[in-house]
């Protein structure tokens, strides 16, 4: 039955109150381990499609008599448009249409940061369009740009309030510490840079509009785009039945959208707008650079009586104050924390969620920290992190609605034990080591979620919802759960999704929720349709006929089964953990780092695809090991000017430089949450990675590194630093 | 003349026009995916006469008289298999260059070492991380 609650809703650590109808989730929990399918290594539903290039992705899309766009971007970190003239670029050859500052909310003349759209060109061929965007008269007045965070804060300009929260007594718990180890670590901008770049195509069709767009939100493109335009959502139809990585940064329409809408509207034509890999480098979003001025006090024993943070995200001039945070709050038992988050608005690029936004940068700085103190202390790191072993979440006192992190640990000790080995294979210039950090962040999902299943009479069903694949495997994952209720081959089941004119609302594929929010409603949706067809084999006599033999009388009469998700258990908090252990090689004459093994024990309840899991586990610790060792958008410190927009200057990793990765997972269904158990996998393995390198390197050479990348200067500065101090001590 | 997957296309594009343009938007075979136009990434990869070729900054017209392999001409090639079951693809955008540039490998050296496939594939970048599994599946693609 439909109910009305007030909830908490959280995403990527984000939380609002909000009222939702929620059905009851009226099923028990599968058992845990196997089942038939769910439980076991199933291969993508979708992998042929994409691996033989059928899939037809946003940018394969070539609509009859469609247009192409091409966007004017400031080249300035902060300047004014004092005149635009667009009548010579309107009159160049294949033009069609040309729309410039207010002529949509989207094209501004006050520009804030490198890269916001200042103007647009539609015409019929990507050429005719950029060669017509440089025939644009423009007058800029440039203006001194404001980059350094810290004195953003200190000149008030912020993208929010500080947030300030504190628990017990941190100057009480510093005083009573037997030792405290403090340092300032900062963390670098890092892009997304899915392969497929953001673009949409947009076709005005009667009163509505269709807008293919590569996106993690159907539901939410929707929404906007109505919002935008003055429609009533039922005239937007959003499409997206392949899309090509967003990792964060496709939760939005964004600016070329709405400017590929509105030149459909001015041209009678679909079109595209489809951003470069240059625009891709400065337009759409990033992970921002943090400054962590941390201070952790404990007794001699371990135990931590204080922990302290004054965090400044360099926001960028838009985004969200990320909770950088939220690991110093939630990973250990400590009775006395307080933390200061400060969003500095500066002229560069904005923010936009990127994999467990905030989490990834503040366990760096706290996880390294940790293990100074470890180091300090002369206790085994692993032993200093049972210690501190958090059984509720202090933060604001609730239970966990379940925690295997002791479980992780115990799995990890294994691949910890390999550190004797593995440093006894140093030579007098290459040093190794073995580090290791914690995992923790969201991932629980939540209501509304809907799906429908409907089963034929040739026995086969069709998961049908509104939500999106990124790539996660998340289609696999609902044919899998659809055909386990249903008791039906996984091939005898297809899933419908990419359409909001097609099925119910679906969640975001942001916040590691896909699995945690859409699984429960196909469950139930498929639970439903099983329900109703057990309910005619009885009117039919034959109550335990199975399902193939009953539905095979109905001919073209079709089950429909609906679902919801429920609720997520009140009062409590659920998150995802997780260990990683690394291992490192490092030359101390050159500062080069190699990383040559990572293993990760995870917990995110139960697993619904493993050979799935493992895939995300490795993307995200690969996708970590460049946050850690060689991405970094760089900027030029005076004027602004975004220096790495190609893929020769950002550097991301590949396949070469990927170690020997161990993967494990608890799979634990987590008895509170959902007629699943299961939360996300997305995010959590892209957290520990940078702080347990970096821990390895500690263990390797001595060396306390507090900046990514962990470039070679970085690497070097922290080596001499570290030769310094024994020499110091030696002195003494 | 183009050749591509066996076929003789007569190319109406203009002089500066890449290959990787040409194909998709002229013969509409868009399993060649572009992701960087500037050869950076390895998404655009097809074999110019068996060698992998970023199609993105080649011109279309200095490969007429060459035979051009997309993944289109590779569809039924066991390498995808390997590819599918060895979980080798996650968002897929850059798989079709991915899968080319492997085939180019074990067709030359069938049975590649490590460090030979990740010599080979180092030019082909997956954002998602797949490299695991395209490692596995290259070891792994006779069967």
């Amino acid at each position: 039955m439909a109910r009305l609650i007030r909830t908490e809703k959280e995403v990527e650590g984000r939380y609002e109150e909000v009222w939702i109808v929620v059905e009851e989730d009226a099923l028990d929990q599968w058992p845990a381990g196997p089942l038939k399918i769910v439980g076991r290594d199933a291969l993508r539903v979708d992998g042929y499609e994409r691996a033989r290039g059928e899939a037809v992705y946003t940018a394969d899309l070539e609509l009859p008599g469609m247009l192409h766009t091409a966007v004017l971007r400031s080249p300035h970190a902060h300047a004014r448009v004092r005149s635009i003239d667009l009548s010579k670029a309107l009159a160049a050859p294949g033009v069609h249409a040309a729309i410039g500052p207010r002529d949509i909310p989207q094209l501004v003349d006050e520009c804030g940061y490198q890269g916001v759209a200042v103007a647009a060109v539609c015409a019929d061929s990507y050429g005719h369009a950029r060669a017509a965007l440089a025939l644009i008269d423009f007058d800029w007045e440039v203006r001194e740009p404001l980059l350094d965070p810290d004195e953003a804060v200190a000149r008030k300009s912020t993208i929010a309030d500080a947030r300030v929260r504190e628990r017990g007594d941190a100057d009480k718990g510093l005083a009573e510490a037997d030792v405290v180890v403090e340092g300032e670590f900062r963390t670098q901008v890092v892009l997304h840079n899915s392969m497929e770049t953001h673009q949409a195509v947009v076709q005005w069709v009667g009163d509505g509009i269709d807008v293919y767009i590569s996106t993690q939100y159907i539901w939410g493109i929707r929404d906007e785009v109505a919002e935008g335009l003055g429609l009533p959502g039922d005239k937007v139809r959003v499409v997206c039945n392949y899309m090509g990585g967003g990792f964060g940064s496709k939760n939005g329409a964004d600016d070329y959208t709405f400017i590929a809408a509105e030149l459909a509207k001015r041209t009678g034509r679909p079109v595209k707008c489809a951003l470069t890999r240059r625009e891709e480098n400065v337009a759409v979003g990033n992970r921002n650079a943090t400054i962590q001025r941390l201070k952790v006090g404990a007794k001699s024993d371990g135990t931590l009586t204080a922990l302290v943070g004054e965090y400044v995200n360099a926001v960028g001039w838009s985004g969200w104050n990320a909770p950088t945070d939220g690991p110093l709050h939630t990973l250990y038992a400590c009775a006395n924390v307080r933390s200061t988050l400060h969003g500095a608005k500066i002229n560069t690029p904005p923010m936009k969620a990127f994999r467990a936004p905030g989490f990834v940068e503040g366990t760096f700085g706290l996880e390294s920290l940790i293990d100074e103190l470890a180091a300090k202390l002369d206790l085994d790191p692993l032993e200093l992190r049972r210690i501190n072993h958090a059984d509720h979440d202090a933060s604001d006192d609730r239970p966990f609605s379940s925690k295997n992190l002791l479980e992780c640990y115990r799995r990890a000790e294994p691949h910890w034990e390999r550190r004797h080995e593995v440093r006894t294979r140093s030579t007098e210039t290459v040093k190794r080591g073995v580090g290791m950090a914690s995992q923790i962040w969201y991932g629980g999902g939540g209501p509304p979620s809907y799906a429908w299943v409907r089963v034929g009479s040739d026995g086969r069903a069709t998961v049908v919802t509104a939500m999106q694949d990124i790539g996660t495997g998340t289609k696999t994952a609902m044919a899998m759960i659809a055909a386990e209720e249903l008791g039906i081959p996984l091939d005898h089941v297809t899933v419908s999704l990419g359409d909001s004119s097609r099925g119910p609302y679906a969640a975001i594929s942001a916040g590691s929720s896909t699995t945690p929010s859409m699984g429960p409603a196909v469950r139930a949706a498929a639970a439903d349709a099983r329900r109703q067809i057990e309910e005619i084999a009885e009117q039919r006599g034959t109550p335990d006929a199975p399902l193939a033999e009953v539905v095979a009388m109905l001919e073209d009469a079709q089950i429909l089964g609906k679902g919801a998700r429920g609720p997520n258990p009140t009062g409590m908090q659920v998150l995802t953990f997780g260990v990683q252990v690394a291992e490192v090689a490092v030359d101390i004459e050159t500062g080069e780092i190699w990383v040559e093994r990572i293993a990760a024990v995870h917990d995110v309840g139960r697993v619904i695809n493993p050979l799935g899991a493992r895939s995300q586990i490795e993307g995200g610790i690969i996708q970590g090991i460049g946050h850690t060792l060689s991405e970094e958008r760089l900027h030029d410190p005076r004027s602004g000017t975004i220096l790495t927009t190609t893929l020769d200057a950002y550097r991301l990793p590949t396949i070469a430089d990927v170690p020997e990765i161990h993967s494990e997972l608890v799979d634990e269904p987590d008895t509170h949450l959902t007629n699943l158990g299961s939360k996300g996998l997305g995010e959590p393995p892209i957290v520990p990675t940078a702080a347990a390198i970096a821990n390895a390197i500690r263990d390797a050479t001595g060396a306390d590194v507090r900046q990514l990348p962990i470039s070679r200067a970085e690497m070097l500065r922290a080596l001499k630093e570290a030769r310094e101090r024994s020499g110091a001590k030696a002195t003494v | 003349m183009l050749n591509v997957n066996g076929h003789q296309y007569e190319l109406k594009a203009s002089v500066g026009t890449t290959l990787a343009e040409a194909l998709r938007d002229e013969l509409r075979l868009t399993g060649t995916k572009v992701a960087c136009a500037e050869g950076h990434c390895g998404a655009c990869t097809v074999l110019v006469d068996g060698v992998p070729t970023l199609s993105c900054i080649t011109l279309a017209h200095t490969v007429e008289g060459a035979k051009v392999t997309t993944i289109e001409g590779l569809r039924e090639h066991p390498m995808v298999d390997a590819f599918v079951r060895s979980d080798a693809l996650q968002c897929g955008f850059c798989t079709p260059g991915q899968i080319v540039s492997a085939v180019a490998l074990v067709e030359s050296t069938p049975s590649p070492s490590d460090e030979q496939i990740r010599h080979a594939m180092a030019g082909n970048i997956c954002r998602c991380g797949a490299y695991p599994r395209i490692e596995e599946a290259i070891r792994t693609w006779q069967g």
